[in-house]
């Protein structure tokens, strides 16, 4: 009964807010590393237009 | 479950076969093209490297893709606003087809005669035979008539259902349709106001860079055509076939509306390394070029949030864990998804080469091949290849078996392996300096050139096997096509419960038309009235 | 219209690395004088390239200390003069027009890459510092002769 009583105890201390989506979180990472290919790449071929200036 | 109607069954599937027969001819010339670059002299006497080019390039870029298109956008169109097509509907679709089915053959035709050796482009102050032109006219004009009857058919279903929210499916092809409508308005002005007039020898100069301009104006909002219902797709189809929801339907639609605004006043992007427009102008078509760029960045959030949430709805943890939950050894999947995941070097080539003074690294270089045969021969190829594996049973009134879906995905894996080989190494001797759209050559054996040569001769292996991927796709089509008979069910997505409701100021279409064609007055009026007043014009030429 | 906190995110970076593109190409476009080829408006009747100046005798002229003016006229299948030699170091200035059809100038291993088209004259300046024998090439499809047109530029 106090092991429940904890867990109601912890639950409002952290009150979870309306779309706070972990549930996201592998979609975030993946455009993130999409991010970082478009950077990657466009950093590459800039580097090129520079040293071939 | 109620049935594909009959009728409306056979206009679409005359659109996908016509698209696999263009498709089949243009691999040919596509793999023999390949073969050549790679020092296989292997072209008999009554055809050169240039026919095939520019047959490859008619074929694949405009025939296979536009009837692919009407085709597949008429089956959702016929599916969702009622199950069944209304008459002018339908009588538009097929004349619509029928329009542009003599303007191929008369185009191909002349091209094969070595009538019209001018490439898919046509540039100006080449001259092809004025049948050519006539011909490209006619393709345009015939998919005018076919968006017509979706249009149609969309305002029928509106009128009786007013404030109803239209179907995903319908709203995205009507965008669609409208995108390439408004489109071809430039090519269609070029043709006929400006080359079939000249090419008969009415008038005897042309106003190049205006052609030019025309075009382009054209020639960007054609590959959003191609993309868009690949996104369809991925939007509307592919959420149902893994068991999922559309992530947002308010989202979709407005990406696709981002998608109406935004590629088509941007045309300078293709003609960045030319005179006669100015820097400034230039830059602000790169910088509205830039803007079409989000939308494609919501669909990634979008398609990998539908993904995820089905993955954990099936009990997925970690951050990776819906990988696994992924129906990877269903066709109808796997192919749209390698599609989608080709797209992310394919639209990170795309902004590289719309990236203004950078664009002199590329610029008609085969690393635009290579770009374009990432997005438009992969991401959009094997979206519609893998449509085709339930387009085709539906309807036919036939099944998906599962050693079709086994060849799909071998298919698919060909085509990767192929694709991966033939535009890895153009993209690689690209930026090496190896341009685009020309025969075996070694410039007098330049160094340089030389150094080349591995790569074209990779190009012609992964062409080879493209074209064994060809091959496949249309032994697979007619598989299908005497597949058992049987019900298969039209995969439509249903929307998220937690997805935001849709606002109705999405179907406002005098606004937003209104909206695309003030960004187009703004982009071009001023560039389009330097143009027409300051340039001399040339006569026409015959180099071949 | 409702996006996900994460969406949210992930579009502002996005956004973010679109606008530092562009502010990067702007900055060397318009502050640097890195622009795209043919800045400046000039047109010619294509009719009368060879009797129109400084076509009418096209070649390298010394203008400065290695600094060249180059006018060439590129045709199918070649372009004129053919070859040329400089010092390293040199700086040429490309004036190039086209006397039928649409063609490209592409020096191999440099940014000089520009179309030419018939009424209108393309500018280009490069500055050779490596010595070498540098391909230029067509790479706009103009004819059956395409793969053959090309000419070099030697850089002592």
């Amino acid at each position: 009964m106090s092991g429940t009583q904890q867990q109601h105890h912890t639950k409002q201390d952290a009150p979870v807010k309306k779309g706070d989506e972990p549930a996201l979180k592998g979609t975030f990472v993946s455009v993130l590393l999409l991010g970082a290919f478009i950077a990657i790449s466009w950093i590459g071929v800039f580097v090129l237009f520079i040293v071939r200036n | 479950m109620k049935s594909f109607d009959r009728q409306d069954g056979k206009l679409v599937l005359a659109h996908i076969l016509f698209a696999f027969g263009a498709l089949l001819l243009g691999g040919i010339a596509g793999m023999m093209q390949g073969m050549v670059r790679g020092g296989a002299s292997i072209l008999p006497d009554f055809i050169g490297y240039y026919e095939l080019l520019t047959a490859h390039g008619v074929l694949m870029a405009l025939i296979f893709t536009t009837y692919f298109i009407v085709g597949f956008l008429y089956s959702g169109v016929s599916h969702t606003l009622g199950g069944k097509l209304l008459p002018a509907a339908r009588k538009l679709g097929w004349a619509g087809y029928i329009l542009m089915s003599v303007g191929t053959i008369i185009g191909v035709a002349v091209i094969l005669a070595g009538q019209a050796t001018v490439l898919y482009t046509f540039y100006a102050p080449m001259k092809a035979s004025p049948w050519f032109y006539i011909a490209l006219a006619l393709v345009v004009i015939g998919s005018w008539l076919s968006g017509f009857g979706m249009f149609y058919q969309y305002r029928q279903w509106r009128k009786a259902n007013t404030g109803k929210l239209s179907p995903l499916f319908a709203y995205m092809s009507v965008v669609t349709m409208l995108l390439w409508q408004i489109a071809t308005i430039g090519v269609a002005v070029e043709v006929v106001v400006q080359l079939i007039p000249w090419s008969f020898g009415w008038v005897d100069t042309v106003n190049v860079v205006l052609s030019r301009t025309l075009f382009w104006y054209f020639g960007h909002p054609l590959v959003y055509f191609w993309l868009l219902p690949a996104y369809l797709c991925w939007y509307v189809v592919i959420p149902k076939i893994i068991g999922g929801r559309i992530f947002s339907d308010a989202l979709a639609r407005l990406s696709f509306m981002l998608f109406l605004l935004f590629s088509i006043p941007v045309g300078f992007h293709h003609q960045l390394m030319e005179p006669g427009i100015s820097s400034f102008w230039k830059f602000l078509q790169v910088v509205l070029t830039f803007m079409v760029i989000i939308p494609s960045l919501m669909t990634a959030f979008s398609m990998f949030a539908t993904f995820e949430l089905f993955g954990r709805s099936k009990g997925a943890k970690g951050l990776f864990g819906w990988v696994k939950v992924l129906p990877w050894k269903d066709v109808r999947f796997f192919a749209p998804f390698m599609g989608m995941l080709i797209f992310i070097p394919a639209g990170a080539g795309g902004i590289i080469n719309a990236s203004n003074q950078m664009n002199a690294v590329v610029h008609n270089t085969l690393w635009v091949t290579g770009h374009f045969h990432l997005t438009v021969a992969t991401s959009v190829a094997l979206t519609f290849f893998g449509i085709v594996y339930w387009l085709i049973p539906v309807v036919t009134g036939r099944v998906l078996t599962p050693r079709m879906n086994r060849l799909g995905i071998i298919q698919t894996l060909i085509w990767c392996v192929g694709m991966f080989i033939m535009s890895g190494s153009m993209h690689t001797v690209g930026l090496l300096g190896s341009p685009r759209r020309t025969a075996y050559t070694t410039y007098d054996d330049h160094p340089d050139a030389v150094l080349w040569m591995p790569y074209h001769v990779a190009m012609a292996v992964g062409g080879v096997i493209l074209f064994i991927g060809v091959v496949l796709i249309i032994s697979n089509v007619i598989g299908l096509l005497r597949a058992p008979k049987g019900e298969t069910e039209y995969p439509i997505g249903e929307v998220s419960e937690s997805a935001d409701h849709t606002p109705k100021y999405l179907e406002r279409w005098g606004l937003w038309i209104g909206i695309a064609v003030a960004l187009i007055l703004f982009a071009y009026t001023i560039p389009l009235i330097d143009i027409i007043r300051n340039s001399v014009n040339a006569p026409g030429v015959r180099t071949w | 219209m409702h996006l996900h906190r994460l969406e949210k995110m992930w579009l502002a970076i996005g956004i973010s690395m679109l606008a530092v593109f562009l502010i990067v190409l702007g900055t060397m476009a318009f502050s640097m004088g890195i622009q795209p080829p043919s800045e400046h408006h000039h047109t010619i009747d294509p009719a009368k390239v060879t009797e129109t100046a400084p076509f009418d005798k096209p070649g390298f002229q010394l203008i400065g200390d290695r600094h060249y003016e180059a006018a060439m006229v590129a045709y199918a299948f070649g372009y004129d003069p053919a070859t040329y030699e400089v010092e390293a170091g040199s700086t040429v200035d490309f004036t190039v027009t086209s006397s039928d059809v649409v063609h490209g100038f592409s020096i191999v291993g440099t940014n000089v890459n520009m179309m030419i088209v018939p009424g209108e004259i393309s500018h280009i300046s490069h500055t050779f510092d490596k010595p070498g024998t540098y391909l230029i090439l067509c790479n706009e499809y103009c004819g059956t002769g395409h793969e053959y047109m090309k000419t070099t530029l030697v850089v002592k």
